[in-house]
């Protein structure tokens, strides 16, 4: 029941984002502003993971493909389509729906428990719309630039291993990664961003949107943003998936 | 003048509003009075929209609310002004930017002069200029409460509702916003109507008082009939402080 209610009430409140803005010259004040506060602050997340996941995968497929008759190749291999298959879109996404849905969740949670959204709503502004839809559509602008970052930024993190280390030449890394490439791998997990960044940015809206009470709720409702929509990234994943490579 | 006609309203099996009617009156100081738990916020937010009500009418000169579509209300919400009891300024926001907000959203005057309008809006309620770039953190709660006025009659409202606009305020301040509450209402002729169980707002600017108990629009009249009533449950409201009692035996 409560399951139904919950996803009856975010389809009712996403009917009301989903419109045209009351006032573009508002909207486009306020989409720069979370381009900036909910894509360019989260780049130094990105770059800090995806550096390390990289080269942490580098070394950890080189020292578990030790046998002496798989090619050379490998770890650039599985490195690259790790990279790009899963890690710089959905497991990107689950540390962003940490961090991100968390942010839109308390700061609309906030704006809910001290009037703000009952004085927009007072006003005749459609409070949804003019919260929601500019940190929406920023988060969705923004995402596949992430993505692309993170996997240019995984791939020079396993580089800097063959570089720094003796576990694997450049060269076997560089021919690795070249070897076999499949664009169709990007387009996918491009594809798969953008609805994880719509799922991470309107779920997140919707726990902060309907929070009540006081400071504890906003940080409950802060936690249920996170671990719904990271529920929901896994469940989709598997369906674009199944869908796209199955 | 807003007339509201047997209005009902429940939340479960819990009926908070039980067959209220009263008129607020246009140019006047229209107070909504009761006990902590007697319905007086539900029927404010009745009122304003915020709550659905069960049965009944709630005319805005002649307009039922009830029966507007969602567009309907909205429009007819740009004709409210609301100051709410934690001031509920925008954050990420100057104090200017507060009062320019509505006159962006729904007016059709240029930069210049909706900041000319704002800046009108906050020295009418007596802000120092130095305080108009600050954010609403940076200033007082009785400042943020003026802001929060100058907000609500950026749009020339027709209607003005005010939330406990005394709480977490000194005596001294909370003088000087029912005062501007009072002089705003007859100045724009508007029809405010206060939330409220300050005794001392009632007694000063209480020009139409409606009394609630358990739900129940029990009394109506102004600050000087207060002192003649017989309804014990308003004696015992309004007549709880040993101040308040003195000032009845004096008046007596």
């Amino acid at each position: 029941m409560s399951i139904l209610k919950e996803t009856g009430g975010y389809v009712l409140l996403m009917k009301r984002v989903l419109v045209q803005p009351d006032r573009w010259r508002m909207f486009f004040r306020q989409f720069p502003k979370e381009l900036e506060k909910l894509g360019l602050q989260s780049l130094p997340i990105v770059i800090i993971i995806s550096v390390f996941i990289g080269a942490i995968m580098t070394i950890q497929t080189t020292l578990n493909s030790s046998n002496p008759l798989l090619p050379t190749y490998t770890t650039g291999l599985v490195t690259r389509d790790t990279l790009l298959l899963e890690f710089s879109s959905t497991i990107m996404c689950l540390i962003l729906a940490g961090k991100v849905g968390s942010n839109i969740a308390s700061e609309i949670g906030t704006m809910r428990i001290t009037e703000q959204i009952d004085a927009l709503e007072i006003m005749g502004v459609n409070s949804a719309n003019f919260l929601i839809l500019p940190k929406i559509t920023a988060f969705v602008v923004m995402m596949p630039f992430l993505v692309i970052f993170s996997m240019a930024l995984g791939l020079i993190g396993g580089y800097c291993v063959g570089l720094l280390t003796d576990i694997i030449t450049t060269a076997n890394y560089l021919a690795g990664i070249q070897y076999a490439f499949v664009p169709y791998y990007v387009f996918y997990s491009l594809l798969k961003s953008l609805v994880f960044a719509f799922l991470i940015s309107s779920v997140s809206a919707y726990y902060g949107y309907y929070a009540n009470g006081g400071a504890l709720d906003v940080g409950k409702a802060s936690t249920n943003a996170v671990v719904n929509s990271s529920i929901l990234i896994l469940f989709f994943n598997l369906l674009i998936t199944n869908l796209m490579l199955g | 003048m807003i007339e509201v006609k047997n209005v009902n309203k429940s939340f479960e099996d819990n009926q908070v509003l039980k067959n209220v009617s009263a008129i607020f009156e246009t140019g006047k100081t229209n107070m909504i009075i009761g006990q902590s738990g007697s319905g007086k916020t539900v029927l404010m937010k009745s009122i304003i929209g915020l709550h659905k009500i069960d049965q009944g009418r709630i005319e805005y000169d002649g307009r039922n609310l009830p029966d507007m579509k969602m567009h309907e209300i909205r429009i007819l919400r740009r004709e409210v002004g609301m100051l709410f009891q934690g001031s509920a300024l925008f954050d990420s926001m100057s104090v200017l930017e507060n009062v320019i907000y509505p006159l962006e959203m729904f007016s059709e005057l240029g930069k210049e002069e909706m900041t000319e309008r704002a800046m009108f809006c906050l020295k009418h309620v007596s802000l120092e200029e130095k305080a108009f770039h600050l954010a609403p953190s940076e200033i007082s709660g009785g400042m943020q409460k003026r802001v929060a006025i100058a907000r609500a009659i950026a749009l020339q409202p027709k209607y003005l509702f005010c939330d406990e606009p005394n709480s977490g305020l000194d005596p001294k301040t909370s003088l000087i916003i029912d005062q501007l509450i009072h002089e705003i209402t007859h100045e724009f002729d508007i029809t405010t109507i206060i939330n409220t169980h300050d005794m001392n707002s009632v007694m000063e600017i209480g020009e139409n008082i409606i009394f609630i108990e358990d739900g129940e629009k029990t009394w109506q009249g102004n600050n000087k009939d207060i002192f003649h009533v017989d309804n014990k449950a308003l004696n015992n409201f309004v007549f709880a402080s040993e101040l308040f009692k003195q000032v009845k035996k004096l008046n007596k």
